[in-house]
């Protein structure tokens, strides 16, 4: 996992679901690429065409509500996404997203602060994430150890791999 | 130490004489449940991390309902995939595309008991808390991790408990009672938490009604739906198990515990508004809107109680003619209990169809398809943007009892006006 992100702003709102992620037609697909086609394709599919690597989603609370699906973390890391920044995360999708190795960080209040675009930094060592475009900064939570472990490891299958190994 | 229901599952589960909420726990799993749309990544998950059996073929089950019989290629794929591994892997526990919903044929084929812990990877596995296990939805990944160790980290969640009183009004069921709390708390109101449901009015449903409640316990992001095993609940485990299982309660006194009053004597029936489960409104203030197609099934509503309320509503009169209505038994079970009480003849005889037990147009993935500006009501338990197919479209969640009624009228209707 990078210690350091930066890139640009895609701004949502509060719950979104994971049928907005991937809606369930797609769910016979399982590669992150055939699936990054459709990203958000629940709300038009403006996002999956425009998305570029390296790009950050930012959202209000209770982003990845609904359905267990793993696509959706699979669907949004295919698509370059670098990290997720919500108020708050859906349990099963937070568990999910660690699990596939995508960065998630919770933020208070920060969906009314930033803007649409914004080139934003986060250094995920400091808890801290700046908006490039007005300086202003903000704390954002960190994860608790055992699950930035996983991500170290880049997600919890290569995780085990070593943890079976060892024992 | 005073601990709730879920603590004590979870402490047993991982082998320790007491825990508490926040802790993080790895617990033995039960039983693991996948279905054949999130089965396939868990088997591609499971093969990537190299261990070549899985833990214990007895204590995995795979059921096919989400897809069946397979609408497209890719489906009949991933279904080859799942039966595949199944066969490799000696799974005994097998159901093949004629059994019906994972949420109703596990219990009612004794894989559920009190006192367990059980995950799946669907989010609505939190419906087996109504017979007193802790059951959550898992990811694929998730589910690998199952499959090669029997095991399964948890953060050890904190109660909410819903004590409900009151007895309720005709045609007003538990579908009204956990539409009202969600509407009450929001979509994220009990986020992480275990939800209990207590009190008198829990204590008088049937073990179907219970299954509702917990069933959606996941739509206020609960991790976990429970009810304490009863009378009932053992009545019930005695028609499906000769298993032995161990009944766990809540101490009153347990720290973790916030409580909550509801009272639902005077409740109305309720309905969830598009696009949002937490939009509710009483029937009143939404009567009279238009609808288009009406579903009656699911893992929420899908059950025998549920055809047979629908069918007194409906029976001798025809649907609207503006309507479409699919009637989908939660299972094969259930299916033939509804055919020899004579239900499923009512139905047809109203202009409605009845499918195979499956998940039907629930998720949008397969038969029933919505589009756009196309509205439907539906007694399933999600009403997202695009859940039942064109993101254009909109979904209404309700009872049965309001669905049979809204089907016979063509618009959203009180079953208590359906004289
Ligand atoms: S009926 Fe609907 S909610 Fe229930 S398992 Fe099937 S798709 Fe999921």
């Amino acid at each position: 996992m990078e210690k350091k992100i930066k890139g640009k702003v895609w701004k949502f709102g509060d719950d979104i679901d994971t049928d907005i992620i991937i809606p369930g037609r797609y769910l016979v697909l399982t590669d992150e690429k055939e699936l990054a086609e459709h990203v958000m394709e629940g709300l038009g599919s403006e996002f999956s065409r425009n998305v570029q690597k390296g790009d950050i989603i930012l959202a209000g609370k209770n982003f990845g509500c609904g359905s267990s699906r793993e696509h959706a973390p699979i669907a949004i890391k295919g698509a370059g996404i670098s990290a997720v920044v919500a108020e708050s995360f859906a349990r099963i999708f937070y568990r999910n997203a660690i699990n596939v190795g995508l960065t998630l960080l919770e933020s208070k209040n920060i969906s009314k602060k930033v803007s649409q675009g914004d080139e934003i930094k986060i250094n995920i060592e400091r808890g801290v994430l700046t908006d490039l475009n007005t300086g202003e900064e903000f704390e954002v939570k960190n994860l608790p150890e055992f699950m930035l472990d996983i991500l170290n490891k880049g997600g919890l299958i290569p995780y085990l791999n070593e943890k079976l190994e060892k024992d | 130490m005073a601990m709730t229901m879920a603590e004590k599952i979870l402490a047993k589960a991982s082998a320790k004489k007491s825990i508490e909420a926040g802790e993080i726990v790895m617990a033995n799993i039960n039983v693991a449940m996948t279905h054949d749309l999130t089965g396939p990544l868990s088997v591609e998950s499971f093969k990537k991390i190299g261990v070549k059996k899985v833990w214990d073929p007895e204590k995995i089950v795979v059921i096919f309902d989400h897809q069946v019989p397979a609408d497209s290629i890719e489906a009949a794929q991933n279904h080859i995939i799942m039966r595949e591994f199944v066969k490799k892997q000696g799974i005994n526990n097998f159901y093949d595309v004629n059994e019906g919903v994972c949420h109703q044929v596990l219990p009612e084929k004794g894989h559920i008991l009190p006192g367990e812990v059980v995950v799946g990877t669907d989010s609505h596995t939190c419906t087996h808390g109504a017979l007193g296990a802790f059951a959550t939805g898992i990811g694929s990944t998730d589910m690998a991790m199952v499959f090669a160790t029997g095991k399964l980290w948890f953060k050890v969640p904190e109660t909410i408990k819903f004590q409900i009183e009151g007895s309720l009004n005709d045609y007003v069921s538990a579908k009204d009672v956990i539409l009202n709390i969600i509407g009450k708390i929001g979509a994220d109101g009990a986020t992480y938490k275990a939800c209990e449901f207590s009190g008198e009015t829990t204590k008088e449903m049937s073990i179907s009604e219970r299954m509702v409640l917990c069933n959606m316990a996941i739509e206020m992001g609960g991790k976990t739906g429970l009810v304490e095993p009863d009378d009932k609940t053992i009545k019930y485990l005695e028609g499906c198990s000769n298993k032995k299982y161990e009944i766990m309660k809540t101490d009153d006194d347990a720290k973790s515990l916030q409580t909550m009053q509801i009272d639902v004597s005077n409740l109305e029936p309720q309905i969830a508004c598009p696009n949002h489960v937490d939009n509710v409104k009483s029937i009143s203030e939404v009567e009279g809107i238009n609808v288009d197609q009406v579903f009656l099934g699911s893992c929420t509503n899908g059950r025998l109680e549920d055809l047979r309320t629908a069918a007194q509503i409906i029976k001798g009169q025809h649907i609207a003619k503006n309507v479409r209505m699919l009637v989908i038994p939660a299972s094969r079970e259930i299916y033939t209990k509804a055919m020899d009480e004579g239900l499923l003849k009512i139905f047809v005889d109203s202009g409605a169809l009845i499918c195979n037990p499956c998940c039907g147009p629930c998720l949008g993935g397969h038969v029933g398809l919505l589009g756009a500006g196309e509205v439907s009501l539906s007694t399933s338990n999600r009403n997202f943007k695009g859940r039942q197919g064109s993101p254009d479209a909109e979904v209404y969640l309700s009872s049965a009892a309001v669905a049979a009624a809204s089907a016979i009228k063509g618009s959203l209707m009180d079953p208590r006006d359906n004289k």
